[in-house]
C-alpha cells in the first residue's frame, strides 16, 4: 500500500528511453497497442488517481501510447513499471534537466541596451515548459532579477533595456509545467553591452543609397550646366493639358484627389507636386479646379500650392480657397463625399494622384460612369490594376514620381530622372548577376564532380544574398 | 523667407533622419519625429473641422443646391463631437469607479461607441460592399477582347479565376499530379501566372517605385522641387 500511495501522489515523472523504451518495458500495457512517433524520446507518466485509468502520453511529441485495460496481469505490470520508474530515477521525479553551454555576447549593431544569450537545450525536453533568464544587475553580488521567459524549443534570446557599459551576469534555468526548476546555469564572467555607433548590417544599404543619390545629384548638376537630356514621352502626362482643356470646353470643373494619406506620405507629396502643375494649367485656361482632401494638413498644403500656381499663371483673382476643402479622415466617408460630388457636379476631368487603397476602384468607376476623362497615378502596386481598368491614363509606379519633373520640364528636375535610370541599371545588373550565379551553382550542384567550381560561385552568391541584400554587413562572416 | 525657412527645416530634418537610420543610438529619432507630426496633425484637425463647418454653413445659408446634405453633415459632425467630448453615457471606470468621466470615451456601452458600432461601421461596410459591383463592371470593361493584349489579359484572368476554384481543380484532375504534365493543371497554371509572371512584374514596379521615392525625396530635401510649397 505504501508504494501505491506513493504512486497516487506522484504528479509527473519521466522514464528515460534507454531504460524503459517500449520494446523492453516490463509491459504494464499488457497487450495494448503501441503508437510511437518519430520524435519519441521519453514517456512522461501522469497518475491522477489509482482508481482511475492510467493516461500515458508523450508531451509535445507526435507519438502517443494507448493501452487496453483489463485483467490482473495488466495491473501488476503497470505497478511494476511505476515502481521501476520511481526507484530507478528518484532525482528525475519532477525536476527538468538544465540547459547547457550558456554563452552571453554583446548584441551587434544595437544602441548598447541589449545582450544576446545562447544556450543548448537539454536532450530531454518533455518536462521543460520554458526557460527563465535572470540578470544580475548589481555587478555580481548575486542580486539576480528575472528578465524574460523563453518558451521551450528556443535556444537564443535577447535581453533588452539594459544599461550600456554596465556589467551583467546572466543565469538561465529550465522550468517545468508545474513550476519545478532545474539546477541553474550562469555565466562566471560579467558581460557588458556596448554602444555601436554605426549599424554595420546596413553598410551595403548606405553604399547603394549614396551611389544612387550621388548619381542623381550628378545628373542634376550636369543638367544645370546645360547637358541635353532626353526623357521618353509619357502618354498620361501629355494628356494633362488635354484633360484640363476638355473641362474648359465643357464648362465643367476639374477634380483632383491627392489620395487619402497625410502629407508625411511621399505619395501625397508627389500628388501635391503634380497638383501644382495641373493647377497652373487650370489657371492658364481659367478652369475651375476642386480638391477635396481627407487630411487637414493636406488641405493646408494644397491651398498654398494652388494659390501659388494661380499666382504664377497671372490669375490670383481666380483662386478660390474654398475649392480646396476638407471632408473627413474616414476612408469610406471620404469616398461617399467625393463620389456624391462627382455624381452631382459631373466634373469633366478627374485626377487621382496619391496613395489609394480600396477606394481606388469606387472613385475611378464612378468617374467612368459620369463620362469624365480620368488620369491616375499611385505607388500602391495593388491598386494599379483597378486604375488601369477604369481610367483613361495611369501613371505606373516610377512614372508617378517622375510626373512633376516631366510636367515642369526643368532640366535640373529631368536630371533626377536620369539618376533614377542609373538606379534601375544597377538593380538590373544585380538581378542578372544573382540569377546567373544561382543558376550555375544549382546546375553544378547536381554534378557530383563539380564541388570546387560550385563552391567557387557559391561564396560570391552567398555574399550577394546575405551581405549586399541581407544584413550581415560589409565583411563576410567567417564560419566558426 | 516664407518658402526658405520650411525648405531649410525639411532639408535638415530629412537628412538627419536618414543618417540616424544608420546610427543605432539615434535610430528612434524617426519615431520621435512621427510623434511630433501626429501632434501637428491633431492640431491641424481643428483647421479641417473649422473648414468643414464654414463651408457647410455657407452652403446652408445661401440655400445652394444640396444644402440639405450639408445640414445632415453638420448635425452629424456636431452630435458626434458633443457625444465624444462630453463622454455621454460612458460606463464607470473599473479603476476609478467614483469618477464619472474616468473611462475612455470609446468604452463599450458609451454613446460614442454606439454611434461608431451601429452607425459608422454599417455605413462603412455599405460603401465597401459597393466595391463588388464596381469590380464586376470594371472587369467586364477590361476583359473585352478588343485587341491582342486584352485577349491575353482575358485568357490569363480566366485561368487564374478558374484555377482558384474547386471546379478548376476538378476539370484538370485527370492530368498526372507530378511531372511535366502536372504543370498544365489549371491550379498549377494559375499559380504560375500569379507567382511567376505577376510577381516578376510587381517586383519590377516596386523597384521602380523605390527608386522614384529616393529621387523625389532627394529633390524635396535639396529644394530642387519646391512645387509642394507653392513655388518653382
Amino acid at each position: 500500500m505504501s508504494i501505491f500511495s506513493k504512486i497516487t501522489h506522484l504528479h509527473s515523472t519521466t522514464i528515460e528511453r534507454e531504460a524503459l523504451s517500449p520494446t523492453n518495458l516490463p509491459s504494464p500495457w499488457g497487450e495494448g497497442r503501441l503508437v510511437r512517433g518519430a520524435g519519441w524520446r521519453s514517456i512522461p507518466i501522469c497518475v491522477c488517481s489509482w482508481s482511475e485509468s492510467v493516461a500515458v502520453n508523450q508531451n509535445r511529441g507526435p507519438g502517443r501510447l494507448s493501452s487496453s485495460h483489463g485483467g490482473s496481469l495488466y495491473w501488476q505490470r503497470l505497478a511494476l513499471g511505476c515502481l521501476i520508474a520511481i526507484t530507478a530515477f528518484p532525482a528525475l521525479a519532477a525536476t527538468p534537466p538544465p540547459p547547457s553551454d550558456l554563452i552571453v555576447r554583446d548584441r551587434p549593431n544595437d544602441d548598447g541596451s541589449s545582450l544576446g544569450v545562447e544556450w543548448t537545450e537539454p536532450a530531454d525536453l518533455t518536462s521543460v515548459d520554458h526557460y527563465e533568464i535572470s540578470v544580475d544587475t548589481r555587478g555580481g553580488d548575486g542580486g539576480f532579477e528575472k528578465k524574460i521567459d523563453v518558451p521551450v524549443g528556443t535556444s537564443s534570446a535577447f535581453l533588452e533595456e539594459l544599461s550600456p557599459d554596465s556589467n551583467y551576469l546572466v543565469r538561465i534555468v529550465a522550468v517545468s509545467d508545474d513550476g519545478d526548476r532545474s539546477s541553474t546555469l550562469e555565466t562566471t564572467e560579467p558581460v557588458s553591452p556596448k554602444i555601436n555607433w554605426f549599424n554595420s548590417g546596413r553598410t551595403w544599404l548606405a553604399i547603394l543609397l549614396a551611389l544612387v543619390c550621388g548619381v542623381v545629384l550628378l545628373y542634376i548638376v550636369a543638367a544645370r550646366r546645360g547637358m541635353k537630356l532626353w526623357v521618353r514621352p509619357i502618354a498620361g502626362l501629355d494628356a494633362v493639358t488635354d484633360a484640363v482643356g476638355r473641362a474648359v470646353e465643357m464648362g465643367k470643373s476639374v477634380l483632383f484627389i491627392p489620395g487619402i494619406q497625410d502629407i508625411n506620405d511621399i505619395q501625397t507629396v508627389a500628388g501635391v507636386t503634380i497638383l501644382s502643375r495641373v493647377a497652373r494649367i487650370a489657371a492658364e485656361y481659367d478652369a475651375e479646379i476642386k480638391v477635396p482632401t481627407s487630411r487637414s494638413l493636406v488641405m493646408a498644403t494644397a491651398r498654398e500650392t494652388v494659390e501659388a500656381s494661380f499666382l504664377h499663371a497671372g490669375r490670383p483673382d481666380s483662386y478660390n480657397p474654398d475649392d480646396i476643402y476638407y471632408l473627413t479622415d474616414e476612408q469610406f466617408g471620404y469616398v461617399a463625399g467625393v463620389t456624391g460630388q462627382m455624381v452631382r457636379e459631373k466634373p469633366a476631368a478627374c485626377f487621382y494622384m496619391g496613395s489609394f487603397y480600396a477606394e481606388s476602384l469606387i472613385l475611378a468607376e464612378t468617374g467612368n460612369s459620369i463620362g469624365s476623362i480620368q488620369l491616375a497615378g499611385t505607388a500602391q502596386p495593388s491598386q494599379l490594376p483597378f486604375f488601369i481598368a477604369a481610367c483613361d491614363y495611369t501613371l505606373i509606379g516610377e512614372e508617378f514620381f517622375a510626373a512633376s519633373a516631366y510636367l515642369s520640364g526643368e532640366p535640373q528636375q529631368l536630371g533626377s530622372l536620369k539618376g533614377q535610370d542609373f538606379g534601375k541599371l544597377l538593380c538590373a545588373a544585380l538581378i542578372v548577376t544573382g540569377c546567373f550565379m544561382a543558376t550555375i551553382v544549382a546546375l553544378l550542384a547536381t554534378k557530383a564532380d563539380a564541388g570546387a567550381s560550385s563552391s567557387m560561385l557559391a561564396k560570391p552568391l552567398a555574399y550577394l544574398h546575405d551581405n549586399v541584400l541581407g544584413d550581415e554587413g560589409f565583411w563576410p562572416v567567417e564560419d566558426e | 523667407m516664407k518658402r526658405t525657412l520650411p525648405l531649410i527645416i525639411a532639408g535638415i530634418t530629412g537628412f538627419v533622419l536618414i543618417v540616424s537610420y544608420f546610427l543605432p543610438p539615434y535610430e528612434n529619432w524617426g519615431d520621435v519625429a512621427m510623434q511630433w507630426f501626429n501632434i501637428l496633425a491633431a492640431i491641424a484637425f481643428i483647421l479641417g473641422g473649422g473648414n468643414l463647418i464654414k463651408l457647410n454653413l455657407a452652403k446652408i445659408s445661401a440655400r445652394r443646391a444640396g444644402w440639405g446634405y450639408s445640414a445632415v453633415t453638420l448635425a452629424a459632425f456636431l452630435a458626434t463631437l458633443a457625444v465624444g467630448l462630453l463622454k455621454i453615457s460612458v460606463p464607470p471606470s473599473e479603476e476609478f469607479p467614483a469618477s464619472t468621466w474616468a473611462a475612455p470615451y470609446q468604452s463599450e456601452g458609451a454613446a460614442f461607441w454606439w454611434l461608431f458600432e451601429y452607425i459608422l461601421t454599417p455605413l462603412n461596410q455599405t460603401m465597401f460592399a459597393l466595391l463588388a459591383f464596381f469590380v464586376a463592371s470594371a472587369a467586364f470593361r477590361a476583359f473585352r477582347a478588343k485587341n491582342v493584349e486584352a485577349t491575353i489579359l482575358l485568357a490569363t484572368a480566366f485561368i487564374v479565376m478558374l484555377g482558384r476554384t474547386a471546379a478548376g481543380v476538378w476539370l484538370t484532375n485527370w492530368l498526372p499530379a507530378e511531372g511535366l504534365l502536372a504543370t498544365l493543371r489549371l491550379e498549377a497554371l494559375a499559380d504560375t501566372a500569379m507567382y511567376v509572371f505577376n510577381l516578376a512584374g510587381m517586383r519590377a514596379i516596386t523597384i521602380g517605385i523605390a527608386l522614384g521615392v529616393v529621387a523625389t525625396s532627394l529633390k524635396i530635401l535639396l529644394g530642387v522641387d519646391r512645387s509642394y510649397l507653392g513655388s518653382d
